[in-house]
Formats: structure tokens, C-alpha cells, sequence
């Protein structure tokens, strides 16, 4: 790595550096491009720059460790400054995650996440902002937020980390534990029908869409690099451990001995295949798709996958091959398409009534209705 | 101005009466003689009987401020043929079925008046449901326009006239009017169904029922229906054009210029020539049928008013918050941004902020009441004058988001346009029953300052210092408009920009912290020692990189901390700092004409036309009182107890049961006592006089702490 890198978003740094002067800036002008920042060198960082003072409060052996060890090693990687990084949480145990990072960030309110980054990423379009939510965070008590901020294409890289449970409030089930799952809140066992957050967001018709686990850092630097570098809403699934309430519930896909047979790596343009010999397969028939063995089938009946198919249909199907972690699953990127991000439509739409009108100017505003003369 | 008409003319009769009495004159001085038409004189006495001439010293006559009584003068004018009285003041009602177009028409007649200089007042009342069944009371929609001469404060008590469309119209309005009022009717409408509908037995055109009123029967539908045929309109669109003949029959008694309305219904329904054509095609045929029919002895002037020197509009409140808000953002230099979920009557902000793009407005519809101010609190977050709008509803889903700024400490503007409540409640009604909820309507100790407006064209002043004080003290403040407020109209003088005030404010560009090794580092809540408030560091500002959230912080640091003592600290910090705005806020005035006041009338947001011109009346007849209004109501001004401390009796009118006079009473141990009015209507002139009176004549009868009501005063 030389000393210094593009930063990875092209307009940083003019509306921040508009904002410290007030009065410096056209009011309300829309972030012009990245003449200030891109002439910014990003300095070469470490882990080490992007870990907070404060001491991580997480149960010892909790997933969210392993996920924040990624993040924070994947940070030096991305080419991007920490005073243009924004963490903004909801509340679980998953959104302490701010609190760890040494950049801007905000620990919000339950579930509301998605809904104070869309008003930040809008008002904000140059800086680089991450949502970390949980499962009840995002597909309870957020839920509508979370599907306004995917169909709106914000452009915001959301990490959902999917422990099946709540975590902070000690143990109850959640939007995705499974049928029958004894709680403190279910000891007869969870009669709701569980969510998949994938389906979920496809369903939204999210531009971007992955999951991951928190088993295997490699994976996961990769997925966030890849959201990250999506310009949009991107949602990343994280299978997540949570060692105190909900333990082992990703066992039977994630332990080193099943991962082989149990996941099924999504790999864009090749043909869909998994098993420690690559044995098995997914093919699509009748608007369903469905494990195979390859022997049986042939390689060529084996379903192509195609991140960049605007019909979400197909991403949908694969999302649909597991109904929990139980079956074999796949991970890896389901979606990954352009749309234009919410931010840029919004200020488009300034800049050009900037443009059409002339900058706004009061005094004409306040005469434009009939108005009447006394002397 | 030429023959003065005789006083002998009903005042009532007449299409025009004196409302509000300015302070009476000298019995001798002019009374008598009763019949100056210029508007600039004192004439006539103020309405009441009450004892006259008992006005004080600061009780001089001002231009235009004294009532005519309904004194009529002829005179010629554009209108040839017909003579023209001259009348001081005037009050119309446009009432019909809520797919009629009266809010156009009432609108459209406000315009031309206010182009004509009057001063006026308007009153848009209308359902909930954008269509409810046609010909129901349910379905009724008016607009109460109040034009005048002179400086007035109201839409008007009762109207002079009455346009009914059809029979639930009549039906609706006809117990507002006093005898002698003159009734408009559409007597196509007037037919069995439609009166079976309204709940009319016999035909109150024919029974008898109106001899009270000088009723003028006009076959509004079918003339419409005729007028337009050269447009080429189907007969079923045809009839939909009679709001304008109405329109340009009423324009013709009371001599509205014509062009300005000629020349909006051609940009309106430019896309639609056929619309335009056959709304125009009414408009005259409304107008002409005035001119010919000779139904009128004679038609109407209301002359300019006096008003301050300067260019004046028409403006509702909605408009000039919105405006109010696009000048925050210019005088801050910030950007504005709101973030909002449409509800009535708060809807128009976001549709007139929306248009606003050029200003740099950015305007989201978000998903709820939730992410709307959440989108506002995230965009403050990022250095935005960040803006949300909403009603009682709204603001019940946006407490905790409001609790949040607070603890973050965070300018945002939380404006709640009330309506009639709880629930749903009377979504198109007024109410000012939020004030407790703004006030305390969030978990923990979270004070929100709050600011209300008093006058339509007041909005744009106090939008401009809702964002002052939230800028300069980091604070989310709550700005309490209402539905009355919102839809209701006055001419509003252009304030000058340049005079306007500099509310900017640095964000924070370095680091304010020394650590012990003589190091710097930044502390997000280390406070301005005078104001209290915390930097504001946005993101992109290198060096300034720091967490902060909903949980308790420590004073300074803003680091995460449960201790108890710190707890202690930082509730009391964020309690003082809002406390301290009183310091920083103008005095409450009094408006203490005699300066021996007996009672003193305190009140807040929209009662302010008719508190005051309640109590110009009741001086008119004696009374010793004064009137303040709040426009800070947390903090309260500095000098608020002093004031109300100066007085004997203080009465308090809301329109609520009792929330500024529970506060006043708990914060101030004073035995004020409060007048409700709970009808989704504001309060008249007249309740606040007649509350007035018995409150100075009876002081002693009222047991501590009741209350008085309007209802049952009306
Ligand atoms: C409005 C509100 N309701 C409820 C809570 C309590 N609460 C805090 S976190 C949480 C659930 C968190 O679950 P999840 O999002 O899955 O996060 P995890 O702790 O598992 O990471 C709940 C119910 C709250 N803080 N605020
Ligand atoms: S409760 Fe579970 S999710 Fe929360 S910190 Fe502990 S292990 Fe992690
Ligand atoms: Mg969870």
C-alpha cells in the first residue's frame, strides 16, 4: 500500500468543511463535489486508529467480538477517513458497536437506526455511514424503517447481526427465532412464524443484499467490503452467536465439521454447487429452488448465479433454499445491482432547482404572492 | 363623500355592522352625528349599549381603530347604476357542500380584498371527509371572511351575510347569524330531497322560518348551467362552476375588483381551457346578474384600512411558518431540512417547503411520525436546521425521537399544528390542548422550550425564533401552532430581510479539552459556561471524532456513564439550560391601556385576535383590564410573575380545559382562573367580553379555581 489512497466515496469532505465556517457556504448549497477532500491525502491507518477508548462491554465469547474485529481490521483497507465515518446503532446489544469505534457514531433509539441515517445520509451525502442493528432492532421495533430505508436505495451499509434472540433484554425470542423456541417469554414455546431477513429485504427490493457469520472473519471483511463499495442501501445478514441466551443456534450450519456441507458459497456467474467435493447443487424448477447432487443432475443443470439481475426473482428463490439454519444455507452476495441512491436523487433535485431558479432569494419568496402597496 | 345614510338604517339590515368596538368615543364628540363615512374618523359608537366614554388616557382613538356601526354612505364607484354605501366593516360566510369550492371561493374573495387594502381575518371550517355525503349537514363546508376599514383581530363573530348553497348549508350557519342578516341562497338547491337531506320538514324559504333575515334568492345552479353553455361544457361539469357565480355575485354588492379574479382563474385552470372558460363565464354571469337584477338598492365599499406603510400579502399561518423556516435556514446559514409524515392541518408546511428546493430545502416524506423526526434529528446530527412537522398525533409517536434530542443535545424544531383531540379527534378543527403534552408528554426530565405563535403572519417571526434558540442552545424546541392558525389569513406586512437577525452559529472546528499531560482532546459535552449548551461537532470534522447516545452521559466527557451523582448532575444541567433561556427572551408586554386594570387577560398561541379584541370591547364598556400574551411558554419570561402578580383576578382563555392556567397557577401560586372552549371553533370576541364582565362584576362568587365556559357564555 503506498501512502496514500482515493477515498473510496468521490464527494467527501465540501460540506463539512463548508459547515465549520458558517456563513462560508451558500446556504443550503448541495455538497459540490470533492475538490477539498479528493486533494485530502488519506493517511495510512491501522486497527488500532479506528478502535475507541472504551472498554467492550459484550459477554465474553459473544459473536458481535469477532464481527467487530473485522470491521475495525477492514476500516484501513476501505481507503476512507475516520471524520467522514459515521456508526449510527439502534439499541441491543449489537448497536453498542459506536461506542467501539473511533470515528463519528450514534446510539440511537430502538429501531430507529435506519429512519436518523436516511435524514444524515441525505442532508450528508459525501460521508460514509454504517447502521448496525439487531434482529429485533431491525425486524421488530424498526422493521417498516428498515424496508423504507432499502426501497428508498439510501445509501447506507447496514449490518444486521442475526443472534435469533434479544440479547439486551436478556433472552426473549425474536422476529427470526425458530417455531417452538422456549424462551422466558415463550416457556410453552414461540408460536410465531419466524422472518427471513434475506427474503425480507429482496423483497424490498433491495439493491444490494449478502449474509454472512461471524465464524469466519475472511468472509465477512469481504461481504462488508462489498457492501461498502455498493453505492446504495446495502443489507449484510450476520449469523451471530450469542453465547449467553441463544447458544449454538447456528450450530448445525457453522461448526467447522458442517460448514462444508451446510453452506453454500454464492459465487456471481458460477454455477451453484457446495459440499466438500463440490458434490451438490441448487437448480431452479417450477419457480422453486432446490438442492441436488450433481451426479445426478449434471453441471450444467446447476442453476448460474447472476448478482446483477435486476429481477430479484431469482435471489428471492436461493433465499428461500433454507428455512433456517438447519438446512443447507447459502452466503455470500445474493443481490448486488445499481440503482440510484436516495441522497442523489434528493440532491438532484436541489441542484437543479438551484440551477433552474437561481439560488432562492427571501425577499422575492416573500413578495411572490399578490401583494399590495401602503404608503 | 357624499349623503351620509341615515342611522336609521338597522346596523343589522345593513351588509355590514360594527364587530369589534374600538374604544368608544366622547358620547358628544361624534356619536350623534353618527355618519362620517370616512373611514379614517371615529365614528358611530362601538356596538354595545354599555356605558360609553369612560375610555382612559391611553384610550385615544387610533386611525381606523374605532367601529362605524354599520353606517352606510353613498358614493359613486365602478359599479354605475347601483348606489354605493360605504361600510366600515363586513363579515361573509361562504357556506355550501364540501364539493362546492367554497374554500376557493371564500379564498378568492379574501384575495381580492386584501389587493383592495382591507384588513381582514379569515375562517376556513370544513369536514374531515374530502367528500361526505353530499347534501348532509356532515358535508357542509364554509369559509368566514372578515373585511374591514379598520385594524381588526377576528374572523368575526356572527356574519352579515350568508351565502348558503344549499339547504344543509342554511341549516349549518343560520343560528350564527343575528336578525337582520342577509342570506344569499341557491334556490335550485332547495328542492325535496335536498331539504329531506338537511332535515328541513317544510321549506324554510317558504315557511316562514327566515322572516327574520332579508333573504335574497338567487337560482344559482340553473343561471351557472345557462351561463356556460358557449364553453361547451357537459351540463353535469356545468353546474360545478356556481361557486364562481356566487363568487362574482357577492363581488358585485360588495364591489371587489374583478380583474385580479379574472386573471386566477386563467393561470389556475390554464391547463383546462374549457374549466377556465366556463369558470369565468360564471364568475361574470354572477357579476352581471348583481348589476341587473337590481335585488340591491344599492352595493357595498369597505375601504382600505389604515394600515402601517409597507407591501403587504395575504398570508395563513401554514405559509408563513413554512416561510418562517426557509428564512431560519437563510439567517443560520444552514441548509434546512424536514423530515415529515402528512397530517391535517400541518400537511401545507411540507407541500410549500417542498417547492422551496432552490433555498437548498431538502424535504423527505418519511414512512411515519417517527422516522420523520428521526430523518430531522439524523440531519441535525449532520450540521442540517433539521425540521419536523406534524399534529397531536405526530407528536405522540415522535416523544420518544424528542427525548433522544434532548439527551443529545441537539438543535431541532418540532412543530405541532394542533387539531381537536384526543385520537383522531376533529382533524380539521382547532384546539390548543397540546400545550401539557409539549410540555411534559416524554418520559424522564425532558425539557423542551417552547414557542407559540399568535397570528397567522406571526408564525414566520416565531419559526425564526424557535430556530434561534435551538441553534444558539442546542436543543430541540417545540413550536405549537394550531388549526386556526394554520388555515386562517390576514394581510401581513413583508418584514424587511435585512432587518431580520443573524441566527447563526459555529459548529465546532477543534478540540476543547487539555488532559493532564497538557494534550488536547474533544469533550462533547463540555458546556459554553454562559449558555450552557455543548459544541456542536458534525461529522467530517477531523480531530473531532466522538460517540454520543440516548444513554446517560458524563458531564463533559459524554462518555457512557451510570453513576448515580453524574445522573443528578446531568438532569440538572439539562433542566437549567432550558431554564436559562428566560434570560434570553423579550419581556412579556401588557397591554394596560388605563394602567388601572382590574383583571388581567393572559393568554397564548391563537387567542390572541379575539382576547384582544374582546377586551377592547369590555374597556368600551367600563371594564378596567389589561391583557398580556405568551409567546415563550417554557421557559416563561423572566418577568411573568411579576406581572401577573400585579393584578387582582387573572383569567386565562384557552382552548383546552385548563393547561396554561394549571401551569400558571403551579409555577406562580396565583389564583387565576381559566375560560374553556373545547368546540374545535376559536373563541369570539364576544365570549372573551362577557367572560370578561361577569369575571370584574362577580370576582368574589367563583369559588378558587373554576372555571368559566365559553359555551355557556356565547
Ligand atoms: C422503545 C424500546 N422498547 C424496548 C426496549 C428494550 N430493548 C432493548 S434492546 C431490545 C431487543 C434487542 O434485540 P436485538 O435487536 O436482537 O439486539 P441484541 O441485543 O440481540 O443484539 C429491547 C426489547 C428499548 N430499549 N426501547
Ligand atoms: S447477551 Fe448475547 S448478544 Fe448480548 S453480549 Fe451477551 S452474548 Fe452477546
Ligand atoms: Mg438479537
Amino acid at each position: 500500500m503506498t501512502d496514500t489512497v482515493t477515498p473510496g466515496l468521490a464527494a467527501a469532505g465540501t460540506a463539512a468543511a463548508a459547515a465549520t465556517t458558517p456563513g462560508a457556504a451558500t446556504p443550503g448549497a448541495a455538497p459540490s463535489g470533492a475538490t477539498a477532500a479528493s486533494a485530502r491525502p488519506v493517511a495510512v491507518t491501522t486497527k488500532k486508529d479506528w478502535t475507541s477508548d472504551q472498554e467492550v462491554r459484550w459477554c465474553p465469547g459473544c459473536g458481535d467480538y469477532s464481527i467487530l474485529t473485522a470491521v475495525q481490521m477492514l476500516m484501513p483497507e476501505l481507503g476512507v477517513r475516520r471524520e467522514d465515518t459515521v456508526f449510527v446503532s439502534g439499541i441491543g446489544c449489537s448497536s453498542r458497536f459506536p461506542y467501539y469505534m473511533s470515528t463519528y457514531g450514534m446510539h440511537s433509539i430502538h429501531g430507529r437506526a435506519p429512519a436518523i441515517a436516511t435524514g444524515l445520509a441525505v442532508s450528508r451525502p459525501e460521508l460514509d455511514i454504517w447502521v448496525i442493528t439487531g434482529d429485533g432492532d431491525a425486524l421488530s421495533i424498526g422493521g417498516n424503517h428498515l424496508l423504507h430505508a432499502l426501497r428508498r436505495n439510501v445509501n447506507l451499509t447496514i449490518l444486521l447481526f442475526n443472534n435469533q434472540i434479544y440479547g439486551l433484554t436478556k433472552g426473549q425470542y425474536s422476529p427470526t427465532s425458530e417455531p417452538g423456541k422456549v424462551t422466558k417469554s415463550t416457556p410453552f414455546g414461540s408460536l410465531d412464524h419466524p422472518y427471513n431477513p434475506v427474503s425480507l429485504a429482496l423483497g424490498a427490493e433491495a439493491t444490494f443484499v449478502a449474509r454472512t457469520h461471524d465464524m469466519d472473519r475472511k468472509h465477512m471483511m469481504e461481504t462488508f467490503r462489498r457492501a461498502h463499495a455498493h453505492r446504495g442501501a446495502s443489507l449484510v445478514e450476520i449469523y451471530q452467536n450469542c453465547n449467553v441466551f441463544n447458544d449454538g443456534a447456528f450450530d448445525a450450519i457453522l461448526t467447522k465439521d458442517a460448514r462444508p456441507q451446510m453452506l453454500i458459497p454464492l459465487q456471481d456467474g458460477e454455477p451453484i454447487r457446495f459440499g466438500p467435493e463440490g458434490e451438490r447443487g441448487v437448480v431452479i424448477e417450477d419457480g422453486t429452488a432446490r438442492v441436488v447432487e450433481v451426479a445426478e443432475v449434471g453441471v450444467d443443470a446447476l442453476a448460474v448465479h447472476d448478482e446483477h439481475r435486476e429481477d430479484p426473482s431469482l435471489a428471492f428463490m436461493l433465499s428461500r433454499l433454507a428455512a433456517g439454519p438447519y438446512t443447507p444455507t447459502p452466503i455470500g452476495v445474493f443481490r448486488d445491482v445499481e440503482r440510484a441512491d436516495y441522497a442523489s436523487l434528493v440532491n438532484g433535485q436541489v441542484e437543479a432547482a438551484m440551477v433552474e431558479k437561481g439560488p432562492g432569494d427571501l425577499a422575492s419568496l416573500l413578495a411572490s404572492g399578490s401583494t399590495w402597496t401602503v404608503d | 363623500m357624499a349623503d351620509v345614510a341615515t342611522g336609521a338604517q338597522s346596523p343589522r339590515a345593513a351588509l355590514g355592522t360594527a364587530v369589534e368596538g374600538g374604544p368608544a368615543p366622547d358620547p358628544g364628540d361624534t356619536a350623534g352625528t353618527a355618519g362620517t363615512a370616512e373611514p379614517a374618523g371615529p365614528a358611530g359608537t362601538a356596538e354595545p349599549a354599555g356605558p360609553a366614554g369612560t375610555a382612559g388616557p391611553g384610550d385615544a382613538p387610533e386611525p381606523g381603530d374605532a367601529a362605524g356601526g354599520g353606517l352606510a354612505a353613498e358614493g359613486t364607484g365602478p359599479t354605475a347604476g347601483v348606489p354605493h354605501r360605504v361600510l366600515d366593516q363586513v363579515v361573509v360566510r361562504f357556506a355550501g357542500d364540501s364539493g362546492d369550492g367554497m374554500q376557493l371561493t371564500g379564498d378568492r374573495f379574501t384575495t381580492s380584498s386584501a389587493m383592495l387594502g382591507n384588513d381582514l381575518s379569515t375562517l376556513p371550517d370544513f369536514p374531515a371527509e374530502i367528500r361526505a355525503p353530499a347534501g348532509t349537514l356532515a358535508g357542509v363546508s364554509a369559509f368566514q371572511v372578515h373585511i374591514s376599514d379598520h385594524d381588526i383581530l377576528t374572523p368575526g363573530d356572527r356574519p352579515d351575510v350568508l351565502v348558503a348553497m344549499n339547504p344543509a348549508a342554511l341549516r349549518a350557519n343560520v343560528g350564527d347569524l343575528d336578525p337582520g342578516a342577509t342570506i344569499l341562497v341557491n334556490t335550485d338547491a332547495f328542492e325535496e330531497r335536498n331539504l329531506a337531506k338537511a332535515g328541513y320538514a317544510s321549506n324554510p324559504l317558504r315557511d316562514g322560518t327566515l322572516d327574520r333575515f332579508r333573504v335574497l334568492e338567487v337560482a344559482m345552479t340553473s343561471m351557472t348551467m345557462e351561463a356556460v353553455k358557449p364553453s361547451g361544457t357537459k351540463p353535469r361539469d356545468a353546474e360545478r362552476s356556481k361557486n364562481f357565480f356566487a363568487l362574482g355575485l357577492v363581488s358585485f354588492m360588495y364591489t371587489r375588483p374583478v380583474e385580479p379574479t379574472l386573471a386566477w382563474i386563467a393561470g389556475r385552470f390554464a391547463r383546462t381551457p374549457m374549466v377556465a372558460q366556463a369558470n369565468t363565464l360564471a364568475f361574470k354571469a354572477g357579476w352581471n346578474f348583481g348589476e341587473t337584477a337590481e335585488l340591491f338598492d344599492s352595493v357595498y365599499e369597505v375601504r382600505p384600512a389604515h394600515l402601517e406603510p409597507g407591501t403587504y400579502t395575504n398570508i395563513s399561518g401554514n405559509t408563513a411558518m413554512a416561510w418562517g423556516l426557509v428564512a431560519a435556514g437563510q439567517l443560520a446559514r444552514l441548509p434546512v431540512f424536514l423530515g415529515s409524515y402528512p397530517i391535517t392541518p400541518a400537511s401545507d408546511i411540507l407541500h410549500e417547503l417542498s417547492k422551496r428546493k432552490n433555498f437548498g430545502v431538502r424535504t423527505v416524506q418519511a414512512e411515519d411520525e417517527i422516522a420523520g423526526i428521526g430523518a430531522a434529528l439524523g440531519a441535525a446530527y449532520g450540521g442540517a436546521l433539521g425540521v419536523t412537522t406534524t399534529s397531536g398525533p405526530g407528536i405522540a409517536l415522535k416523544s420518544e425521537t424528542m427525548g433522544l434530542a434532548v439527551s443529545l443535545e441537539l438543535p431541532l424544531l418540532i412543530l405541532d399544528i394542533q387539531r381537536g383531540g384526543p385520537s383522531t379527534g376533529l382533524p380539521t378543527k382547532t384546539e390548543q390542548a397540546d400545550l401539557l403534552q409539549a410540555m411534559f408528554g416524554r418520559h424522564g426530565e425532558s425539557p423542551i422550550p417552547i414557542v407559540a405563535p399568535a397570528t397567522p403572519g406571526d408564525c414566520f417571526f416565531v419559526a425564526i425564533e424557535a430556530a434561534r434558540i435551538a441553534l444558539k442552545y442546542r436543543t430541540p424546541v417545540l413550536v405549537l401552532s394550531d388549526g386556526y392558525l394554520a388555515n386562517g389569513a390576514e394581510p401581513w406586512r413583508l418584514p424587511v430581510v435585512e432587518d431580520l437577525p443573524d441566527i447563526s452559529v459555529p459548529f465546532a472546528s477543534e478540540p476543547n479539552h487539555r488532559r493532564d499531560d497538557g494534550s488536547y482532546d474533544f469533550w462533547p459535552y463540555l458546556r459554553d459556561p454562559v449558555t450552557l449548551a455543548r459544541p456542536w461537532a458534525v461529522p467530517g470534522t477531523s480531530g473531532l471524532e466522538h460517540r454520543i447516545g440516548g444513554l446517560e452521559k458524563a458531564d463533559g466527557s459524554g462518555d457512557v456513564s451510570y453513576s448515580p451523582a453524574n445522573h443528578e448532575t446531568m438532569v440538572r444541567l439539562r433542566a437549567a439550560k432550558v431554564a436559562g433561556i428566560a434570560a434570553d427572551i423579550a419581556a412579556l408586554e401588557v397591554d394596560d391601556p388605563g394602567g388601572n386594570g382590574e383583571l388581567l387577560v393572559l393568554g397564548w398561541g391563537s387567542t390572541y385576535g379575539a382576547i384582544t379584541a374582546g377586551a377592547r370591547r369590555a374597556r368600551a364598556r367600563g371594564a378596567k383590564v389589561a391583557t398580556a400574551h405568551l409567546r415563550h411558554l417554557n421557559p416563561f419570561p423572566p418577568n411573568l410573575a411579576e406581572v401577573v402578580r400585579g393584578y387582582e383576578r387573572v383569567l386565562v382563555p384557552e382552548m383546552n380545559l385548563g393547561q396554561l392556567v394549571r401551569l400558571v397557577r403551579a409555577e406562580l401560586l396565583v389564583d387565576a382562573r381559566a375560560l374553556s372552549k373545547v368546540s374545535g371553533q376559536p373563541f369570539r370576541a364576544g365570549e372573551i367580553e362577557a367572560a370578561i364582565m361577569e369575571m370584574l362584576e362577580a370576582p368574589a362568587a367563583r369559588p378558587v379555581g373554576s372555571e368559566l365556559t365559553a359555551g355557556s357564555l356565547s
